[in-house]
């Protein structure tokens, strides 16, 4: 009855560009910084172990322009109990909320502003904290403190520019641990650490865009070299729509790979809403028509079979029944891969009235067996329902419950509008969740607790001579220099690049050899377990310095490496005398290569096909005695001279 | 200046002017470091006079300097208009009927843009917009008597409230809360223990750590815990609500003369110094730490006492303390001095001939201990008993903040210094008590692993 988005696989470009998806992106990049942002506590401590735990609630204020904001008021009709777990040394009295902030930390801010220029933003000229509300807990202050840093930055995609809306700098917030029923408890150890927040204009238009430009800013800001990394140290979320849809944020995918799967099923639900919206229509049920009832039906259910609803009753629980008037067969409609619109309501309910030990309802029109036919007629028959309409239990305490049913109703009466605006959780299988609804600029407040902060030309000036060439430009001219694809990405965002470029600058020694050792082999050989951090500008300033002046020496380069890491001493000098270059001039070299030649040939040789074959098994042989000390070429030449003579002979 | 320029002063001002735009124009900023679009603020007026502030469509504020400004454009208007939504606050005759008095504080507070920080909202109908809860406890009425912080209370303010008190008692009020800034909170406590004597209901202060634009704020629990303590609780006395640990778990009724604030910041900065609190209170319910506190009465019958002598000060004694400074005392014609001593209450040698001048000039001097905790004691040491022969009074345990209210309040009662001198050494609100209870002193030190154990998990 209802169409729904082909499967992810089988989506084209096309297909993305008829449904009109726009995907923005919001990156949450924390910076590595000695402390924290607001507080002296040092950043980038995790732990497990916590010392005191402190409970608080949340309460919705009134916005500086006067309003409420709709998550807050959300997050207060869910009562929640708060509960922070503290550890001694990762954690002080500012980030639980007993003690006014400290000044901005000035090694956050100075990374900001780094990144805020690589990014083409425009710079404030003063800074005024403001306080973001988060009424989920996640922060004990209730707001999380946030600054403006830049306006309007741009990176280069493809042939066109991707926009910046803003980036900020912020404090990061608690990590959860567990959010069940009316109690949640977070660690509070990465609260309060620096991040930046980049959020770029809906300008990317399928999954694989936003990955790719999610990776361009990832690797931007890293080139930094100032940049956390590691789990959780970034995070993205993105605002998805579709044609007649709505901004959807989806939140804190922690990887790229997920994004793209994460895009297709939101356009996929959002579709999906957009098609049960125009068919509830087609029924002449609007926000305006639209009826809901419910009724306590736990006697009509006392002697169920079904698990779920026995262990209710066994708790003293009430279930409670909505009639959703004309409903029927819009609950099992799919939105999402392998999800039904009743799991819209599911998430509702989990989250709005902490009913959260799921299933927490079960519709007329699920597929499992859960109540018999029977019973459900009793049902419908107490609430006056007709085979057009679609019912939903759902079951809790005596509160709780009600607020339940009450949220399905609202629920349900918001497909008839279209696509709430809500704030979405990133599942591990591709699909989302509800989290909450999505908060506006009303959360927005000024903190009365600092006082704005000037940024000069001066600091300005600073900041802009170690801004690294852009991520994108190094691409190019890496490129340039012939240093191999698979290398340019890990080159150009890598921290190192600048040191490399002036490696390559300095010697005469081809820029792939210089990116070989400094990445890729650094690499095999940190995998292979060698002890890479002995590696310093110094070692390879002496490495280069002697590849520089004996041209051979790189041909042995890995053993004369592998040795150093091996090895106690703390430098590569001086080199062993078998990688001293030979000062011959070409006679003695034709006459030492034919000696080995002539040596190898004593043995015997395998039977080879063509004389190909012949050279490159030789020049192996006759390499092993002069690697390092001659080079390559000249053996290779004066071999094919060799081999052609005897030819000749014959 | 017009209140089109809300805090701009110049350079900033000229440029507002000249691109004729002001606060809560809407516009387009081209500048040197690019274009900013967004909303006019008011600017508050300790912040320096050459940036502009704008807020960005996104909710964020930002500030531009005035020097890399080349043009602005308006595209529109919006103002801002700060209101907490005012709802009718419910009657029921059923319900006690309670009075918040207002002096200022934080308890329902907007943004003040002029200075950047925030000022107090303040009437029934926006209290129970913001705490709805109350309604189900009381009949709220509010009376604003004063808008000030709580520095700025003098004893004009402590007047003018132990005379609103005795105004509310008189027509039949079931419980007073009074609304106060947290800082001098103790102070105000004290004197209204002396001002306002016998009344029959629980007189209430109440305040906030944090304040009431904060989700996390303090303010409404503690609003919520001081309107049930006076509307229900059978302790009728002075009393300070303010949160017991840092938790949002309950509140601390503290007797209003001997409660001291103890933290710059904490939420459970309130608390009873060299003895236990009267109750705790969350919620559901009241429960009473002690049995020794005075009953509610049914009557209207007060005592309210507001004679007070302006000219007494605290001296904080430190080594190597100048006699000029007891000295000027004395030349200004002060007529009270409380000595925060150190110890067991003491002071150096020097001042012993500015201390005998003092005295035989006429001016009442006591002695109270900057320990806090613990008792003046002039005999265990020679230097004590010097002091005492030169007059200086020791005040046994008796908060240095409360006997310099307390013997301001005695001077205005009697210009005769024995008499004030019995007014002193006799306990009206409790300020000295007879015996320190072994858990009057407690502070527990964290690391110790009793303590940590104690921290660890809550208790809920």
């Amino acid at each position: 009855m209802i169409k729904t988005l082909k499967p992810f696989e089988e989506m084209t470009d096309a297909d993305y560009a008829a449904i009109g998806l726009k995907v923005g992106l919001e990156i949450h990049q924390q910076l590595f910084t000695r402390k924290k942002l607001f507080c002296r506590c040092p950043a980038g401590r995790y732990t497990e172990i916590y010392d005191a735990e402190i409970l608080r609630h949340m309460r919705p204020t009134l916005s500086e322009l006067g309003e409420y904001d709709g998550t807050a008021l959300m997050e207060f009709k869910t009562k929640k109990e708060i509960i922070y777990q503290i550890n001694h040394e990762t954690v002080c009295t500012y980030e639980m909320d007993d003690t006014p902030p400290f000044m901005l930390d000035q090694e956050s801010l100075d990374i900001a502003l780094e990144i805020a220029m690589l990014l083409n933003y425009q710079l404030v000229s003063e800074l005024h904290i403001s306080r973001k509300q988060y009424l989920d807990g996640s922060i004990p202050t209730g707001f999380q403190r946030t600054t403006i840093v830049g306006v309007e930055g741009w990176i280069p995609y493809k042939d066109r520019k991707i926009g910046l809306i803003q980036l900020g700098l912020e404090e990061d917030a608690c990590r959860e641990v567990s959010d069940v029923g009316h109690l949640r408890i977070y660690r509070t150890d990465r609260l309060g650490m620096p991040l930046i927040e980049m959020v770029t204009q809906a300008d990317m238009h399928t999954p694989a865009e936003v990955a790719d430009v999610a990776n361009i800013l990832r690797w931007t800001v890293r080139s930094t070299g100032k940049v956390r990394t590691g789990i959780g140290a970034a995070r993205q979320d993105v605002n998805v729509s579709v044609t007649g849809g709505t901004r959807v944020e989806i939140k804190g995918v922690s990887r790229i790979p997920y994004l793209p799967r994460l895009i297709y099923n939101e356009a996929r639900r959002q579709y999906s809403l957009l098609q049960i919206r125009q068919e509830l229509h087609r029924r002449r049920i609007t926000e305006k028509t639209f009826q809901s009832s419910s009724a306590n039906v736990t006697n009509l259910l006392s002697r169920t079979s079904w698990e779920p609803l026995q262990q209710a009753l066994q708790r003293q629980e009430e279930i409670h029944c909505v009639n959703l008037k004309g409903f029927a067969g819009i609950l099992s409609q799919s939105t999402q891969t392998d999800k039904v619109f009743s799991k819209e309501i599911s998430d509702r309910v989990r989250v709005v009235a902490c009913l959260s030990r799921l299933p927490n309802i079960t519709t007329s029109e699920s597929t499992e067996e859960t109540i018999d036919s029977f019973t459900w007629q009793k049902i419908r028959k107490h609430l006056s329902a007709g085979p057009e309409d679609a019912l939903v239990l759902v079951w809790g305490n005596k509160e709780d419950v009600r607020t339940g049913a009450n949220e399905i109703s609202i629920r349900a009466r918001e497909a008839t509008i279209g696509i709430p605006s809500e704030t979405r959780q990133a599942l591990i299988d591709g699909t989302n969740g509800f989290e909450r609804i999505l908060p506006g600029p009303d959360r927005m407040y000024p903190d009365t607790d600092l006082p704005p902060l000037e940024i000069t030309d001066q600091h300005l000036n600073r900041i802009r001579e170690l801004v690294p060439d852009p991520f994108w430009n190094r691409l190019e001219k890496y490129r340039e220099w012939g240093v191999p694809e698979h290398l340019l990405i890990a080159i150009a965002s890598s921290p190192k690049a600048i040191y490399f470029e002036q490696l390559v600058k300095r010697y005469k020694i081809p820029a792939v050899q210089i990116a070989r050792y400094l990445f890729e082999k650094t690499t095999a050989w940190k995998r292979a377990g060698q002890p890479v951090s002995k590696f310093t500008e110094n070692i390879w300033d002496e490495f280069f310095a002697a590849a520089d002046k004996f041209s051979t020496l790189l041909e042995n380069g890995d053993k004369i490496i592998t040795d150093f890491l091996q090895g106690d001493k703390g430098s590569i000098l001086p080199l062993p005398e078998s990688h001293h270059e030979i000062k011959s001039d070409k006679r003695k070299t034709d006459r030492l290569v034919k000696e080995i030649i002539k040596q190898i040939c004593q043995e015997k040789l395998p039977a080879f096909t063509t004389i190909e074959k012949k050279h490159h098994y030789l020049m192996r042989k006759i390499m092993e005695t002069l690697r390092g000390r001659t080079p390559g070429k000249l053996v290779s030449r004066l071999l094919w001279e060799h081999l052609k003579g005897e030819i000749n002979e014959r | 200046m017009s209140d089109n320029y809300q805090g701009y002063r110049e350079p900033a001002l000229s440029v507002l002017k000249e691109n004729k735009v002001s606060v809560w124009s809407a516009v387009e900023m081209s500048t040197k470091r690019g274009t900013f679009k967004g909303i006019i603020l008011p600017r508050s007026e300790t912040a320096d006079n050459h940036h502009v502030v704008m807020k960005l469509h996104n909710g964020y504020n930002i500030g531009i300097n005035v020097s890399v400004i080349d043009q602005i454009i308006e595209t529109g208007r919006k103002e801002a208009h700060y209101k907490i939504p005012e709802k009718e606050f419910p009657v029921d005759p059923k319900k006690p009927n309670v009075k918040l008095l207002g002096t200022g504080g934080t308890i329902a507070s907007r943004l003040d843009y002029r200075t950047g920080a925030v000022i107090p909202a303040f009437s029934p109908g926006e209290l129970y917009g913001s705490v709805p809860e109350l309604a189900d406890i009381c009949n709220l009425e509010t009376e604003k008597l004063y808008g000030v912080f709580s520095e700025n209370m003098a004893p004009e303010q402590w007047v003018g409230t132990a005379q609103a008190i005795g105004r509310e008692i008189e027509k039949g009020i079931h419980g007073i809360v009074i609304g106060h800034g947290t800082d001098t909170m103790h102070h105000t406590a004290a004197i209204l223990s002396f001002m306002v004597q016998k009344s029959p209901v629980p007189i209430v202060m109440v305040g906030s750590q944090r304040s009431s634009d904060r989700p996390s704020s303090d303010a409404a629990l503690n609003l919520i815990h001081a309107v049930k303590t006076a509307a229900e609780s059978d302790i009728a006395e002075t009393m300070v609500c303010m949160f017991g640990p840092t938790s949002d778990q309950y509140g601390l009724l503290h007797r209003g003369t001997r409660v001291r604030k103890m933290h710059s910041s904490y939420r459970s900065t309130f608390r009873t110094i060299g003895d236990i609190p009267i109750a705790m209170v969350d919620r559901q319910k009241i429960t009473p730490l002690r049995t020794d506190y005075i009953h509610r009465r049914n009557d209207r019958e007060v005592l309210i006492n507001t004679n007070f002598e302006e000219r007494v000060s605290i001296v904080y004694y430190y080594p190597n303390m100048q006699p000029d400074i007891i000295d000027s005392l004395t030349d200004n014609n002060y007529r009270g001095i409380i000595i925060a001593g150190t110890g067991l209450g003491h002071v150096n040698k020097p001042l012993y001939p500015s201390l005998k001048r003092a005295y035989e000039k006429g001016i009442a001097i006591y002695m109270t201990v900057q320990t806090l905790w613990g008792y003046v004691q002039m005999y265990v040491y020679e230097t004590g008993r010097e002091i005492m022969e030169l007059g200086v009074v020791p005040c046994a345990n008796m908060l240095p903040e409360v006997a310099y209210v307390k013997l301001g309040w005695a001077l205005g009662q009697s210009t005769d210094l024995d008499k004030v001198k019995e007014i002193m050494l006799t306990p009206i609100a409790g300020e000295t008590t007879e015996r320190e209870p072994y858990n009057g002193y407690l502070i527990y030190q964290g690391g110790i692993p009793e303590v940590e154990e104690f921290l660890r998990v809550i208790k809920r």
